[in-house]
Parts: C-alpha cells; sequence; structure tokens
C-alpha cells in the first residue's frame, strides 16, 4: 500500500510504512502547581516495539503519554521521535494515533465515518478510504458493525473502532491511554490480547499506559514502572517480576513477602535458608529481602515453624498465608489441589527456593 | 384492585382539571384576540384586519412603521442569534477544555442579566449606546448587542445542557490527535454534537427578541413591539393582529424545538 501523507503541517516526519520509528523523551519535566507530575523523565522506544508504562495513579504515566501525544506542554525536556524534535510540534501534526481510555468515539458518526475521519483530513480520495476503512474495521472484526453508531456498540466494540480508527492513519506512534480500563474483565484479556496481535502485525511503535500489572506484562515487550514522575525500572515482563531492581518495583508488581535476613558475601539467609542476591542488593548486615510467593516451597510438618492462617482458592493456582514464630507474615503460593489439604493452625515449613532475591536496607 | 382503579380515576380527572385551568389561562387572551380582530364595523365576523396584516403592499404604503419594525426585528433576531453563538459556543467549549476552573465564573455573568429589570439594563447600557450611535450609526440593528446580553442566560442553560451531555474533551482530543485543527474540531465534531442545544438556544433568542418592547422603547429604537404600540393608536384592530401574529409565531418556534433533534433511539449490545 501507497504511504498515507501526514497532515499538511506535519513537521516531524513520517515514515507511513508501518515499521516503527524510535521515540525519545529526554529529561521531561511537568509540574501541576506543586505536584511534580513528571520528574526528569527520560525513556528510549525502539522502532516497532511496544512499551507499557506501569504505575499507581498520580505517577506520571499519562502525563508521560500525554506529553508525547501533545495534548500537555512539558515545561523542559524534549520530544523525539524518529530522530525529530517534535517538542513543539501540535497535536494535530504529530502524527499520532490514540486510543483513550473514555469512549472517544464521534457520536454522529458511524464506525465507518469515524474511522475515515483522520484520513479525510488527509485529503485521501473517497475510493482508497473506504478501501482502508474496511480493511481496518477487518482488522479489528468489526466489518459487520460499520455503519453503526457508537450508542450502537458495546463499549468493547467501541475501544475496537477506536483503535481502527487510530490505526486507519498509519500513525507513526500509537498511543493507548488505559484504553481497557472501561472494560468488564473478560473484555479485557480478548482485547488486549487482540491488540497486541494487531501491533505485531502493523508494526507500529506503541506506548500503552495502564495501572493493571498483568496487562502491562502480557502484551509489552518491555514495561516501564514509574514512581513520583520518573521511571523505576524498564525491563522485558520476566526481567521486571523476577530481577526487580527496586523495592518499590518488587512491591508494585506481584506479590511480595518482605521478610528479615542477614545478608553476607552476596548471600542471605531466609527462614533458615541461604538464597542468592540479586545485583543492587544491600551487601552486608541486616536487611529486607523481598521473596515472591512462588519462590516459597511450603510441606506441612508438624513441627514446622510457621503456621497457616488461611488457604485460598484462586482457580489455577492457591495462596497460602501463614505466619512466622517470630511474627512475620509469608505469603506461598501453592498447587490450587493442595488447597483443601491446609487448614487454618496447621503448622507449616517454609522454605525459601535458590531463585536470586532482592534485598534492600532494613526498615 | 377497586380502590386502585378509582385513584386512577381521580388522578385522571385531576389531570384533566389542571391541563384545562391552564389551557384556559393561555386561550382565553387569544381567543379575545382573535374575537377582537375579527370584529366588524356594523357587527358581525370579518377577516379584513388580517388580510391587510398579509398584504405587504398595504402594509408597506399605509403602515410604514409597521414594515420597519418588522423589518428591524428579523435584522435584530438573525443578529442577536449570529452573535449570541459566536460568542458563547466558542467560549463554553474553550472554558471546557481548558478553563474548568472559570466554568462557575463563566456562569454566574451569563446568568447575571436574569436579576436585572431591562429599565436598569437601559440605564447601564445609555453611555455605552451614545458612543455605539455615534461610531455606528442610529440603526435599530445596534440593540442587537443589548439583545445578546438580554438571552445570554437561557442561551447558555440551553449550550451548557448540550456540552454536558458529551465528553467535550475527550472527542477534542481524539479529533486533534488524527490532525484536525482547533477550526475543524469546532465545526466537525463539537458543532455536529451540540447541533439540538445550538437550535434550543437559537430558537430561545429567537422568542425572546420577536417579544421585546421595554429596552427598544427606552432607547426610542424601532422594533416589531415598539411598531405595535405605536400602531394600537391609531389602527388597534391591526396591531392586535400583529400581536397575535408575533405570537403565534413564537409558539410555532418554540414548539419546533421540541422536534428538533430527537435523540437517536438508543441500543447498546452485551459485550461479547
Amino acid at each position: 500500500m501507497v504511504p498515507l501523507p501526514t497532515p499538511a503541517t506535519n513537521n516531524a516526519g513520517s515514515t507511513g510504512s508501518g515499521q516503527g520509528v524510535t521515540v525519545t523523551l529526554s529529561d521531561l519535566r511537568r509540574a501541576y502547581g506543586p505536584v511534580l507530575a513528571l520528574d526528569g523523565l527520560t525513556l528510549d522506544i525502539a522502532p516497532g516495539e511496544f512499551v507499557a508504562l506501569l504505575g499507581p495513579s498520580g505517577c506520571g504515566k499519562t502525563t508521560a503519554l500525554r506529553v508525547l501525544a501533545g495534548l500537555e506542554d512539558a515545561d523542559s525536556g524534549r520530544v523525539e521521535v524518529g530522530g525529530k524534535d517534535i517538542t513543539s510540534v501540535p497535536t494535530s501534526a504529530r502524527d499520532m494515533g490514540m486510543v483513550f481510555q473514555a469512549y472517544s468515539l464521534f457520536p454522529h458518526m458511524t464506525a465507518r465515518q469515524n474511522v475515515e475521519f483522520g484520513l479525510q483530513l488527509r485529503r485521501i480520495p473517497a475510493a482508497r478510504r473506504h478501501a482502508r476503512a474496511a480493511e481496518m474495521l477487518d482488522l479489528v472484526g468489526l466489518s459487520d458493525e460499520a455503519e453503526r453508531y457508537a450508542h450502537q456498540l458495546s463499549g468493547g466494540q467501541q475501544q475496537r473502532v477506536a483503535l481502527a480508527r487510530a490505526l486507519a492513519i498509519e500513525p507513526q506512534v500509537l498511543l493507548l491511554d488505559e484504553p481497557l480500563s472501561a472494560l468488564d474483565a473478560k473484555v479485557r484479556v480478548q482485547l488486549r490480547a487482540e491488540i497486541r496481535r494487531i501491533q505485531l502485525e502493523v508494526g507500529t511503535t506503541t506506548l500503552f499506559v495502564t495501572h493493571d500489572q498483568e496487562e502491562a506484562l502480557a502484551v509489552a515487550d518491555r514495561v516501564g514502572v514509574m514512581r513520583a514522575g520518573n521511571l523505576e525500572q524498564l525491563a522485558a515482563p520476566q526481567d521486571l517480576y523476577s530481577r526487580p531492581a527496586t523495592a518499590f518495583v518488587a512491591d508494585f508488581v506481584g506479590l511480595t513477602n518482605r521478610l528479615p535476613a542477614l545478608v553476607e558475601g552476596g548471600r542471605a539467609q531466609v527462614l533458615g535458608t541461604s538464597v542468592p542476591l540479586l545485583p543492587g542488593s544491600a551487601q552486608s548486615g541486616t536487611a529486607t529481602v523481598l521473596i515472591r510467593p512462588e519462590s516459597i516451597a511450603v510441606t506441612s510438618d508438624p513441627a514446622g515453624r510457621a503456621t497457616v492462617v488461611t488457604a485460598s482458592f484462586l482457580g489455577s493456582t492457591g495462596l497460602l498465608h501463614t505466619v512466622t514464630e517470630s511474627g512475620e507474615t509469608v505469603v506461598a503460593q501453592i498447587d490450587n489441589d493442595a488447597v483443601a489439604t491446609f487448614n487454618p493452625g496447621d503448622k507449616v515449613t517454609l522454605i525459601p527456593r535458590p531463585n536470586p532475591a532482592l534485598a534492600v536496607a532494613a526498615e | 384492585m377497586k380502590p386502585r382503579a378509582a385513584r386512577r380515576r381521580r388522578q385522571s380527572i385531576f389531570r384533566r382539571v389542571v391541563l384545562g385551568v391552564i389551557g384556559l389561562f393561555f386561550a382565553l387572551p387569544i381567543v379575545g384576540m382573535v374575537e377582537f380582530t375579527t370584529r366588524a364595523p356594523g357587527g358581525g365576523r370579518t377577516l379584513d384586519t388580517w388580510v391587510t396584516l398579509f398584504d405587504f403592499s398595504v402594509i408597506d404604503a399605509d403602515y410604514p412603521e409597521l414594515k420597519t419594525g418588522i423589518l428591524a426585528s428579523a435584522g435584530l433576531t438573525v443578529l442577536t442569534v449570529v452573535i449570541m453563538l459566536f460568542m458563547l459556543v466558542p467560549t463554553m467549549t474553550w472554558v471546557r477544555l481548558r478553563l474548568p476552573g472559570l466554568r462557575r465564573t463563566v456562569e454566574f455573568i451569563c446568568l447575571l442579566p436574569l436579576t436585572i429589570p431591562a429599565i436598569v439594563l437601559v440605564v447601564g447600557l445609555a453611555p455605552v449606546y451614545a458612543w455605539v450611535a455615534y461610531f455606528l450609526g442610529e440603526s435599530s440593528l445596534w440593540l442587537a448587542f443589548a439583545y445578546v446580553v438580554l438571552v445570554l442566560p437561557y442561551a447558555y442553560r440551553a449550550l451548557d445542557a448540550g456540552l454536558s451531555a458529551i465528553d467535550v474533551k475527550t472527542l477534542a482530543e481524539a479529533a486533534r490527535s488524527l490532525g484536525a485543527g482547533w477550526p475543524r474540531v469546532m465545526w466537525r465534531i463539537i458543532l455536529p454534537n451540540v447541533r439540538t442545544a445550538v437550535l434550543s438556544a437559537a430558537f430561545l433568542s429567537v422568542a425572546l427578541v420577536l417579544g421585546e418592547f421595554t429596552i427598544a422603547s427606552l432607547f426610542s429604537r424601532d422594533n416589531l413591539q415598539v411598531a405595535i404600540n405605536l400602531l394600537g393608536k391609531r389602527d388597534s384592530s391591526l396591531a392586535i393582529a400583529a400581536a397575535l401574529a408575533a405570537l403565534i409565531l413564537a409558539f410555532i418556534v418554540l414548539f419546533a424545538m421540541s422536534f428538533v433533534g430527537n435523540s437517536r433511539r438508543s441500543h447498546r449490545p452485551e459485550e461479547s
């Protein structure tokens, strides 16, 4: 297909190839009164990469995305797309497709007209416009709903059309601002898989903002965990989960036990067992070790030093909440069919598996 | 079942009585006006007055003040609606998008004219209009500036309801991200979605301008109501017929509002 032209005023340049471009945010700062939403945020996204920004409310992830989209101005810093500085380029000329958290289809237009809107602005001839809209609606599985208005579509369908609309213009960058948060759980899982499939198909560089860690870990090439306006860690989902760089990341992504330990020589003594430590851990002395529930093995043992508080069935797995003799609460992951074998008050032995863990200075 | 049926019957009778009383309240003066304008000089009924009213050559020749008033009111209506819409729609949209903190202030300013009697408005506007007359001439059309102030509360309410019904910020941002500049956002996205509100605001303004007398009279300007008042001293039957025609026109305009932009029937399918 012949690449689509960008808006007339665009000076950001466009590949229009669907192969993606690099995105670089450099030292971005943005304050709302006394609140610092972005505090020197720096982020590099490779061409065609899918990066998710994850973090608690108010950490600045949406502000970062809006600054990249041009919907917010940064107080300082640079935004570069495809190697060109677009910091002062208006939103309408940035050539980015965006899907919003709120339903954003134009209510007076059908699904097809919504998808064609960006193409009309680019003065694409009607025949090519119709073909492109049909192609995009087919891509998101809504060919049969092309002539429906937004109020005749379900929430999931509306977000699919919004995605088709954003992709129809062959944007340099695709921006997804919590597009699944208004949908129910089942549709979210379906749609996030579709988003990933489509992104891989079109190859557009994508920035995805979410507060749902499962969503971020499931779809992104790399996940950035944000805190107080800056990135705590940017890594592949597997690395982020198993090798958290900071206590905040370990706490925020997945469940974590915080256990007292004695640290020496790159190893920690936890619950009577020696475990290796991740780089960046505390070097010696007393520390707090962060261990995942699945890194703790549990065995029934009448002489055990921990007591079962509750055993929870979670479908594919189970969680055992225990308390040690010294009063620490320890959560361990167990097989779902083992849940019924544990009762509150049972004595158990907890043994950390030899997976590398992060140790931070004792609080 | 019987007490419930009796209660329904009582409620139905009460509704009809209330509607009947209200209907009479509105209908009696109109019936009186119709009766007065169809009186024949020697007794009996005639439509001569109404024929005269709609015979523009006669009006032009014999009742120039009425013709001037009709033309002035028509011009004032158009000008008031245009100024009001050009001023209010972008302002209210911008406040919602960029200055939400100012929303209450803008609302207060727009509703303020409700609390100011027309005579006070005239006293306040008199020095301003001295300058308006100095720079722009004595045309009655410049009354539109004062009328915009007068229609502000009603137009604001209508437009505010329309803008509240849509997510202005998200729609504008979505359009901008697709490449639309601000004029296109307003014309292609915001206006079509507040069309009903814009028409309501326009119709309310038309009704208000067509019925306005005090300001025009106190500023010694011509409009339909001033012309009817003058005409009443010469030909009371024709004056009443003109007043009734203006009233019916305003009724039709307000009645049309309820049929404009009927919302589409909503059907949201289940998630699948």
